[in-house]
């Protein structure tokens, strides 16, 4: 809005549309395309409208399935939120554990998925997993792949093991940013921690807060490398989760049309609910 | 010459200029006076070209640049922020405009020498900007801005971020560099004490509109309208609303001032009476000084002066009074007002003095 | 409020400060009395916010000891001091109202809501800000933020002291003028003990009943403004008080009179025998420069006009010497000048001699 008119810049974004149009939009068509039609094979297609949709909609598998994905969601954002803010609060401000607290944090980022999921199969192991074995040498009865309990148990842990440091990191760049100024007028205004945090703190880290839970709702609602490593999606259904669905349905079964249905269903869901968090977010605190 | 022709800029339904036509000539120093938000960073932000006008024209030399971007203008620009490169020495900082034009080593080191010489910088080229002090700092941001040789140099009140003695020595440093033949040099201040140490020409503003240029003396002394006499007076200009009746303007039981005398014409009507402060005095020094009793409210001194705050019919005024005077509050004193030297506007805040003047 | 005893303070920054230039406070022993309006002075660097902050208690001094009251105070928190603090910027708190940014300091002293109310309201008034009590603060302008800053630091009455850090920075020259007389007046209704950060002359010697000048780590003078500006007490104090400066030339004297050049000042009084040493010069402020048709032959170099009077900048004897000339008033032609001898300060070794009868 600030910049001035220039057609030649339409040139510039060119090569990024281009991108995007083969990475995104290409791709995001021929889902599409799958999803109302039907084939037995020999690339022969029917199609069928909505029929998939309907019978998506309709089966208590998808449904249980999203449940899951929700209930999934909802433990991590109200486990890693809270925690990660309080960790951020903590870290220092400076001297020499600024940059070894931010490694130790930016560790478990770099880990890959599939690394941090194997990672926790072993460690969660009652036969030779430190945690598995420990546990069970307590009394305590903790097996992840018999109890649905555990299962879930695991993967909460391994999640907020491997993804609250993201939320710290982006609280703690929140934090810093806050001038000095405003600590020493709280003081003189005798306001207590608690008051410092819910009027300066929190108001501050406002725009990086939306940030860190967007992102962290996306990534844990589409969960799929590290329960497929860990679980399987079991014992039983108990962590099969949308996308673990999605790929049995695909790969495992391949049924293309349903699965297809089901991608666009949950790209949508997907959609909606950070747009949902955004709205709210953005909107709390404005004038009336 | 650079013109702006009946430039507005809106920015989502909100005027930030309104309707601004003026015409800077090369060589010339002009000030943008006006207070924060009255449109003065906007300007020069159309006259840069880092913005473009939601309608009228710039025009430079003659061409129209309207939608000419930035970069390919001969622009120069210093900020309230210092801006340098703090990687770099305070040399390269100098010397990158020169590189960026492709310049040969020899005249670099030439041109660099001369604006850090001009600039008192010499003996700190070898340091990197964050190790200045902030004067220093923003001498470096000034060099930049003149080894350019720009057409168009625009400083956004540079010296705003300054320590009130340390403006003073780097305003005293200003004419040298507004000495570059050909420039144009356009500054923005809020500080009208500040517009009148430049010189040159001065622009007022308020709300996005340009109220009067012309020489900055002249703004000070004869301006157009209230608007501009209240834009350009600190301290604040006093004012009151007097009747007009025959050969005297009234309010009862406190003053009967005489009409000038060349514009005893006017009409019998209310009119806005404005002075500065300094017209005010303790003593009748001239025999036709008025006399006017008011209260005071409180009383500043500065050490040389007086700035006494009067209470005159629930109006506020400020008298500067040279040498020390210091005066209870409430206390009732006699003051007086050189009747030569106020300003009259009609109801419509048009001065009465300037209209007939361009009547006549 | 209280009386605000400094003794001895000195801080440093670095942990282990060994060589005076280490200290960013050397040496402060004032006591600022009840009830009193104090502006603190100098340069950015001089150690003035440093100063401050040592009262308020956001800072520890390295060495020293501060009593309110006769009651050492120099380890206790700045909750415990009781102390009111306005900074540079505005420190507004974004997602309260502006009737609730006020009320936060008595709200967490758990002051009772009608007294809440009461104060906040005075408040508002004061500064001008009741029309927009119920707006959220954020959003608001720079000047209105700054406004919401001072209301917190004057909506308590029990406080030993309010302190303000440059509080006018942000402020457009209009609204300064308002703001300082409303200080002013709140000072005087209410006898509230004041100390005001500035670098801003004006600000200082309009707000304070004493000045105190700081340079470098110092204390140069504590005065009223009429003694900082007629007798300095040094150099500095003369040049970074007053808008131009002192006009100080180097001179040699002799008993009643000085030589500048190849020209002799008669001086308001004798010179005392036993100050010989040292660098020898003469201050004389712009506006007791006379212009006159005798005196010393100057040559004028340039004449600003800043309206309410003009600067004369003239060459006297290889010296740039200022003068300040009524708006109206004629400049000679061949112009000549003189220094009215009240006007006349000597200085040996830049400190102020006190001249004999």
């Amino acid at each position: 809005m600030d910049k001035p008119w220039n057609n030649k810049a339409w040139f510039m974004v060119l090569p990024v549309l281009v991108l995007v149009a083969f990475s995104a939009v290409i791709p995001l068509m021929t889902v599409v395309n799958y999803s109302v039609q039907d084939t037995f094979g020999n690339n022969i297609f029917f199609w069928v409208g909505t029929a998939w949709y309907e019978d998506i909609l309709t089966s208590s598998r998808f449904w249980q399935a999203m449940g899951r994905n929700l209930a999934f969601s909802a433990i991590i954002l109200a486990i890693q939120i809270p925690l990660g803010i309080f960790v951020a609060l903590n870290m220092p401000r400076s001297g020499w554990g600024v940059p070894v607290c931010l490694v130790l944090m930016a560790l478990p980022l770099l880990i890959p998925w599939n690394v941090v999921g194997t990672i926790w199969q072993v460690f969660g192991r009652i036969d030779i997993g430190l945690l598995g074995y420990t546990m069970n040498s307590l009394g305590i009865n903790y097996n992840y792949v018999s109890d649905p309990v555990a299962a879930w148990i695991t993967l909460v842990l391994m999640d907020v093991w491997h993804w609250t440091s993201l939320v710290v990191l982006l609280c703690y760049a929140g934090l810093v940013s806050i001038p000095d100024a405003y600590y020493q007028a709280a003081k003189i205004d005798g306001a207590s921690r608690w008051a410092v945090f819910r009027y300066i703190q929190l108001p501050k880290m406002n725009r990086v807060l939306l940030i860190a839970v967007l992102l962290r709702f996306m990534d844990s609602f589409m969960t799929y490398t590290e329960p497929f490593v860990v679980t399987g999606g079991g014992p039983g259904n108990s962590t099969t989760f949308m996308s673990i669905d999605l790929v049995k349905m695909a790969i495992g079964q391949f049924d293309l049309g349903p699965a297809a249905a089901m991608s666009i269903v949950y790209f949508l869901i997907v959609l909606l609910l950070s747009w949902v968090f955004y709205t709210v977010m953005t909107n709390y605190g404005r004038d009336s | 010459m650079l013109e702006l022709r009946n430039v507005t800029r809106t920015i989502a339904g909100v005027d930030h200029i309104r309707d601004v036509s003026l015409t800077l000539r090369h060589g010339s120093l002009n000030v943008l006076l006006g207070p924060t938000l009255s449109g003065k960073t906007s300007l020069m932000r159309i006259m840069a070209g880092l913005d473009v006008p939601t309608a009228g024209s710039v025009w430079f030399d003659g061409v129209d640049v309207t939608g000419v971007p930035v970069r390919r203008r001969n622009v120069a620009m210093v900020y309230q922020q210092f801006i340098n490169y703090p990687s770099m020495t305070v040399y390269e900082n100098i010397a990158s405009p020169l590189r960026v034009a492709g310049a040969d080593d020899a005249t670099i080191k030439r041109e660099v020498g001369r604006a850090a010489e001009l600039l008192k910088l010499t003996p700190y080229l070898a340091r990197t900007p964050l190790n200045l002090s902030g004067g220093q700092q923003q001498r470096t941001a000034l060099a930049r801005a003149i080894v350019k040789n720009a057409s168009l140099v625009l400083l956004d009140e540079p010296l705003a971020n300054l320590d009130y003695k340390l403006r003073e020595e780097l305003r005293e440093e200003l004419p040298k560099i507004f000495a570059a033949a050909g420039t144009i040099f356009v500054y923005a201040t809020t500080e009208p004490h500040e517009a009148l140490l430049l010189g040159g020409n001065t622009a007022t503003l308020s709300e996005g509109r340009i109220t009067q240029f012309g020489p900055t003396i002249e703004v000070f002394r004869r301006p157009n309208d209230l608007v501009t006499a209240r834009t350009f007076a600190d301290p604040p200009l006093n004012t009151i609303v007097l009747r007009k009746s025959g050969s005297s303007f009234k309010l009862d039981g406190g003053v009967n001032l005489p009409v000038p005398a060349d514009l005893a014409g006017i009409a019998d009507d209310e009119y806005t009476i404005g002075f500065q402060p300094h017209h005010l005095s303790l003593s009748a020094s001239r025999p036709e000084a008025v006399p006017i009793r008011a209260k005071v409210t409180a009383s500043e001194i500065t050490g040389s002066e007086s700035f006494v705050h009067l209470d005159f019919a629930d109006v506020r005024w400020v008298m500067l009074a040279h040498g020390i005077h210091s005066f209870e509050p409430d206390q009732e004193i006699e003051v007086f007002l050189d009747p030569r030297h106020i300003m009259i506007f009609d109801s419509s805040g048009r001065s009465v003095s300037a209209r007939d003047r361009m009547a006549a | 409020m209280a009386r605000i005893e400094c003794n001895h303070i000195r801080h440093a920054y670095t942990a282990n400060p060994t060589s005076p230039k280490d200290y960013a406070l050397k040496e402060v022993n004032h006591v600022f009395e009840d009830g009193g309006a104090y502006a603190l002075l100098g340069p950015s660097g001089c150690g003035k916010t440093t100063l401050l902050n040592i009262i308020s208690g956001l800072l520890q001094p390295s060495h020293g000891e501060l009593r309110f009251d006769g009651r050492e105070v120099t380890n206790l928190s700045t909750q415990e001091r009781n102390i009111a603090q306005v900074f540079q910027f505005p420190v507004i708190y974004d997602t309260m109202t502006v009737y609730d940014n006020l009320a936060f300091p008595l709200r967490n002293r758990s002051v009772p809501e009608a007294d809440v109310d009461r104060r906040v309201r005075e408040t508002l008034e004061m500064t001008g800000l009741a029309d927009m009590a119920k707006r959220r603060a954020r959003g608001l302008t720079a000047d209105q933020k700054q406004k919401i800053s001072l209301g917190r630091g004057l909506v308590r009455h029990d406080v030993n002291a309010i302190l303000f850090d440059e509080p006018l920075t942000v402020i457009d020259p209009h609204m300064k003028w308002v703001l300082r007389s409303q200080l002013k007046q709140l000072h005087r209704r209410f006898g509230y003990t004041m100390v005001y950060v500035t670098h801003d002359q004006t600000e200082a010697l309009t707000f304070a009943e004493q000045v105190v000048v700081m340079y470098d780590g110092e204390i140069v003078q504590i005065g009223t403004p009429a003694e900082l500006f007629e007798r300095p007490k040094h150099t500095f104090v003369g040049y970074f008080i007053g808008s131009p400066g002192m006009n100080v030339v180097p001179v040699s004297v002799d008993g009643r009179s000085a030589r500048l050049g190849g020209q002799t000042i008669e001086l308001p009084g004798a010179v005392p025998s036993s100050n010989g040493a040292g660098r020898t010069e003469l201050g004389v402020r712009p506006e007791y420069v006379r212009l006159s048709e005798n005196g010393i032959p100057a040559t004028i170099t340039k004449v600003e006009d800043i309206g309410r009077h003009r600067v004369v900048h003239a060459n006297v004897e290889g010296h740039h010497i200022a003068a300040i000339v009524a708006e109206h008033a004629e400049i000679p032609a061949d112009p000549k000048i003189a220094f009215d001898p009240a006007g006349i300060n000597l200085y040996a070794d830049s400190w102020r001699v006190e001249l004999g009868g």
